[in-house]
């Protein structure tokens, strides 16, 4: 193999495994420490550089950084890195004087945001400071889109939603609730510079089998909540039985039995494998007593009288090959479940009634708007789409991320700079040796296994629909939980000029990561290292040949723990402990202005 | 010397032996050695190889005298027994210690300055008697832990870091076995633990006294240019003459090999070793052509590593003392003593 490049590309982005796997790449290590030295304002503003939302996020982000974690590598679980994330937010000190601000002197330029939720918001807190009018079109009487009323209050007080969503608004947003979008063209006829579509996936999917049109019993689950939200829901018959197995089938239980449900069930098609929701939803609905029902496939609602008294399934059978795929499917027999309310929570699509195909805004044969997957622009220039809106159902960090990008591209937009002609991201590295045997993390191994959240006694939780479940880490929960994290983000950097190939550092190694061998094709040396290199999505890092015999040096950044202890044997220096810090530019970075000022005079 | 001590993590596919141990469990406390030591080398190939021939840790002993080398016992198999003698002594000690009990595998840890000056005399007299056990000296021709002055082993025109170069003869410890009479004989390099591992192991296993000098650079003191114990000058001028493969019992060699460059050799317990020789002119079974091809190599500079010389056929120091099978640690007062009778004949035999 070459020698690993790791100047000016993304390699030492990827070895954070967190930080790679979260699409708006919050730097998790750094703000880890930060909070493990008490510095929670910090901690907090790191998280919202990236990530705009840290108390929301902190609550129900959908963690893809989680399954990313080393440490689920290492041993079994991954750092509780979103706990983490709340423990920041929620003893922060008030943050108020940090927060960006617009200019007293505005630009000039209007734009116009459909949706007050969390991709709309997050263009307008990186549009807002750099002197943009931003005005946000709202349909509902109160701002957070879906975070609102999709997620229920139990697992989303609204005190941290509006805090957070008001940072934004307060720098002076036009904010205009109760006002959907009816036309597009009339939209655009108003006349502003730039115009984003934030508007979410607002439709729920039905389940279009004999029975549904006869009883009002038969709820979509979105629409649902949304009402329950809104209170103008507050209560469901005894027995109710979930249709899927996705993160709002979780809320829809649980909600259910908040409304008074006492016998709850979620229907699944298949197997517990194929689940959608994520396993803390899942855990968290079961510690509630609901039963999960696998392999039954819904066949007709059954109707006595006109009043709904249950359902008919199909049960189901299926051949799983060694990959997990479903080679074939089989109907074993029909199962009656009784029941009072049926809430379908099967999924959910953008829909977009208020946008007219005739004005230069092209869908694909699905109904969902063709959207370029770096600018975000449709195909009509100056109409931009984020979140949901895009690219249909995803979820809060993604649409934070859209945001970001969109921004980036409405500024440069309105400065008539070309879409595509944006900063790349860079890494900056400095070494982390403060003394012979001093770093500066903390580089120990800690054995702790991770630290579960403490949750509102179940006999309390239910008499409000409110009372958030999730009390958040302790401070003995918190001091233990940061020292889990592998400090990913501080990189082993090798200098093969300077190794004399003592084996200092493989002897060492406490995960067996390191190999002095010949060199070969990649595939070859997988096999041959002190342990087999079998996780094909971590990289292998291979030096320079060494000076001494022409071996090379290999890591396999798979497991490694990041411990120092390779640098602190090395007699030379050849390897080094770093601290690596992801340049990744947003809109104030990008701004046409600054990039001026950044560049050297042409004199 | 580090601060931490190596985190109890391991790689979750970590082999394990036959005991169900993994080789993590072999390991000791963290080394307070310099950064870069030879010796921490030669500590963690002792680990893999007590390790791979799935030794119970008790049924080790490690005894060490003074010096940076013997200062390693400790880094490795915390769950054996232990003894760090006096300058000089482990040769005594050791053979004190399997006097009593037989039924342990011993290993020596010496250094040049521990083996070829104080203890001399202990090291030459052990291998008269033909202990059984494996004897390492991690040789790197300094004193370190005084700051690096010469030892007995430094080569004739070797520059120490300052002041002026040796001036007298080396004391080659394998020509020094090889001419007292032990019974396995190996040279090998901190650096190359595949050559290594498999000689320790064959030293464990030899039914006798087995040396294994090991070139194992001191960093701070002897890493230098102009140095002839450093990484890069046994590296320049390192000789492979016999390389070895420890073939476990039960397992037939299964590699075909030419007549006259690989030679199976059996050890008492039913293992082998399977020589690659590969100077073919070389033969590890013969004292005298050994003797002179190793003078004519080190003439000529080279450093000529493998296991140089071996013979399973001479008795060791029990059998030549004709002990009973069980370790006298195991035999009762009764049994050991001789009766009030017996003694009387035994005395009258002598007047």
């Amino acid at each position: 193999m070459d020698p690993t490049k790791t100047e000016g590309t993304e390699y030492f982005h990827q070895v954070v495994d967190c930080q790679w796997g979260c699409p708006a790449h919050t730097d998790v290590p750094e703000y880890i420490r930060l909070i493990a030295q008490g510095r929670f304002t910090d901690a907090y503003m790191l998280n919202r550089k990236s990530n705009v939302f840290p108390g929301i996020l902190g609550r129900v982000c959908d963690r893809p950084c989680e399954p990313a974690c080393r440490r689920g590598r290492v041993e079994e679980k991954p750092v509780a890195i979103c706990r983490l994330k709340r423990v920041a937010a929620d003893h922060r000190d008030d943050v108020k004087g940090l927060l960006p601000t617009a200019p007293k002197k505005k630009n000039g330029k209007k734009i116009a945001l459909v949706g007050a939720g969390c991709a709309s918001l997050t263009v307008a807190n990186d549009l807002m400071p750099l002197g943009y009018d931003c005005v946000i079109y709202e349909a509902l009487n109160k701002t957070g889109g879906l975070m609102r009323t999709n997620i229920p209050a139990f697992r989303l007080p609204a005190e941290v939603l509006d805090e957070e969503m008001n940072y934004i608004l307060d720098m002076g947003v036009d904010l205009r609730l109760n006002s959907p979008v009816e036309s597009m063209k009339g939209l655009l006829d108003e006349g502003y510079d730039a115009v984003f579509i934030g508007s979410g996936a607002p439709k729920g999917k039905d389940l279009d089998i004999p029975g549904r049109k006869d009883t009002d019993h038969i709820h979509i689950g979105i629409d649902w909540l949304e009402s329950v939200a809104f209170d103008h829901i507050d209560s469901i018959g005894k027995k109710v039985l979930i249709i899927g197995v996705g993160n709002t089938a979780m809320d829809c239980c649980r909600t259910s039995l908040r409304l008074g449900a006492k016998n709850v069930k979620v229907m699944a098609r298949k197997p517990r494998d194929f689940f959608k929701a994520s396993d803390w939803e899942l855990e968290d609905a079961e510690e509630e007593k609901v039963e999960i029902v696998v392999n039954h496939s819904p066949k007709e609602f059954v109707l006595k009288n006109g009043k709904l008294v249950g359902m008919n399934f199909e049960k189901m059978e299926y051949e799983i090959d060694d990959s997990g795929k479903i080679t074939e499917t089989r109907i074993t027999g029909e199962e009656f479940f009784p029941c009072d309310d049926v809430v379908l929570a099967i999924g959910q699509d953008n829909a977009f009634p208020w946008v007219e195909r005739d004005i230069g805004i092209e869908f694909d044969k699905w109904d969902v708007p063709i959207v370029d997957t770096t600018t975000f622009e449709s195909t009509m220039s100056g109409v931009f789409f984020g979140g949901d809106a895009a690219f249909g159902p995803k979820n809060i960090i993604w649409a934070v991320e859209h945001g970001h990008q969109a921004a980036i591209s409405i500024d440069k937009y309105c400065n008539k700079q070309p879409l595509e002609d944006r900063l790349p991201r860079g890494v900056n590295l400095h070494s982390a040796k403060m003394g012979i045997h001093e770093w500066s993390y903390s580089n120990n191994y800690d054995p702790a296994e991770r630290r579960l959240m403490p949750h509102v006694e179940l006999q309390k939780r239910f008499k409000e629909l409110d009372i958030e479940v999730e009390l958040g880490f302790t401070v003995e929960q918190t001091i233990q939980e940061v020292e889990r994290c592998l400090n990913c983000d501080i990189q082993t950097i090798f200098a093969p000029k300077l190794c004399i190939e003592c084996d200092a550092c493989i002897d060492v190694c406490p995960v067996d990561c390191l190999t002095m061998t010949k060199n070969g094709e990649e595939s070859d040396l997988r096999n041959r290292l002190s342990a087999p290199a079998e996780n094909l999505e971590q990289p292998l890092y291979v030096s320079a040949d060494l000076p001494q015999t022409g071996r090379v040096m290999v890591k396999d950044e798979d497991l490694c723990v990041h411990c120092g202890l390779c640098a602190e044997r090395c007699p030379t220096g050849a390897w080094d402990m770093q601290k690596s810090e992801l340049l990744v530019p947003f809109a104030k970075d990008e701004a046409t202005e600054t990039r001026k000022k950044a560049q050297p005079s042409a004199a | 010397m580090s601060y931490i001590a190596k985190p109890k993590v391991t790689h979750p596919k970590l082999p394990r032996n036959k005991l169900g141990l993994t080789e993590r469990d072999y390991e000791g406390s963290v080394s307070t050695l310099c950064a870069g030591c030879g010796h921490d080398s030669i500590t963690a190939a002792i680990v893999q190889a007590v390790f791979e021939l799935n030794i119970e840790p008790h049924m080790l002993a490690k005894i060490s005298g003074i010096g940076c080398s013997s200062k390693t016992p400790t880094y490795f198999v915390s769950e054996s027994h232990g003894f760090n003698s006096v300058h000089g002594r482990m040769p005594s000690v050791t053979t004190g210690a399997n006097a009593a009990n037989r039924d342990l595998m011993y290993i020596g840890v010496s250094g040049d300055g521990d083996s070829l000056s104080i203890g001399a005399g202990q090291f030459v007299h052990a291998i008269r008697r033909n202990l059984n056990m494996c004897y390492i000296i991690e040789n790197n021709g300094v004193y370190g832990l005084t700051k690096g002055q010469f030892s007995a082993s430094a080569d004739i025109g070797s520059k120490p870091k300052k002041g002026l170069p040796n001036q007298q003869e080396p004391i080659d410890a394998v020509s020094t076995a090889l001419s007292l009479g032990a019974t396995y004989i190996a040279r090998s390099f901190s650096g190359d633990k595949d050559q290594v591992v498999p000689l320790i192991k064959g030293a464990m296993l030899h039914k006798g006294f087995a040396l294994v000098d090991i070139i194992s650079p001191c960093v701070t003191f002897n890493d230098h240019e102009g140095s002839t114990k450093s990484y890069a000058h046994t590296r320049q001028f390192y000789h492979h003459v016999v390389d070895m493969d420890y073939i476990p019992p039960a397992k037939e060699i299964k590699a075909a090999y030419d007549e006259g460059s690989s030679m199976p050799i059996e050890l008492h317990d039913g293992s082998k070793i399977l020589l690659r020789k590969v100077d073919t002119e070389y033969d590890p079974t013969s004292r005298a052509k050994a003797f002179k091809y190793l003078r004519e190599r080190f003439n000529a500079g080279e450093i000529v590593t493998g296991l140089l010389y071996i013979d399973e056929g001479r008795p060791e120091m029990h059998e030549l003392m004709g002990n009973v099978d069980t370790p006298l640690s195991q035999l009762s007062l009764e049994s050991l003593r001789p009766a009030k009778g017996e003694l009387e004949r035994i005395l009258r035999g002598y007047r």
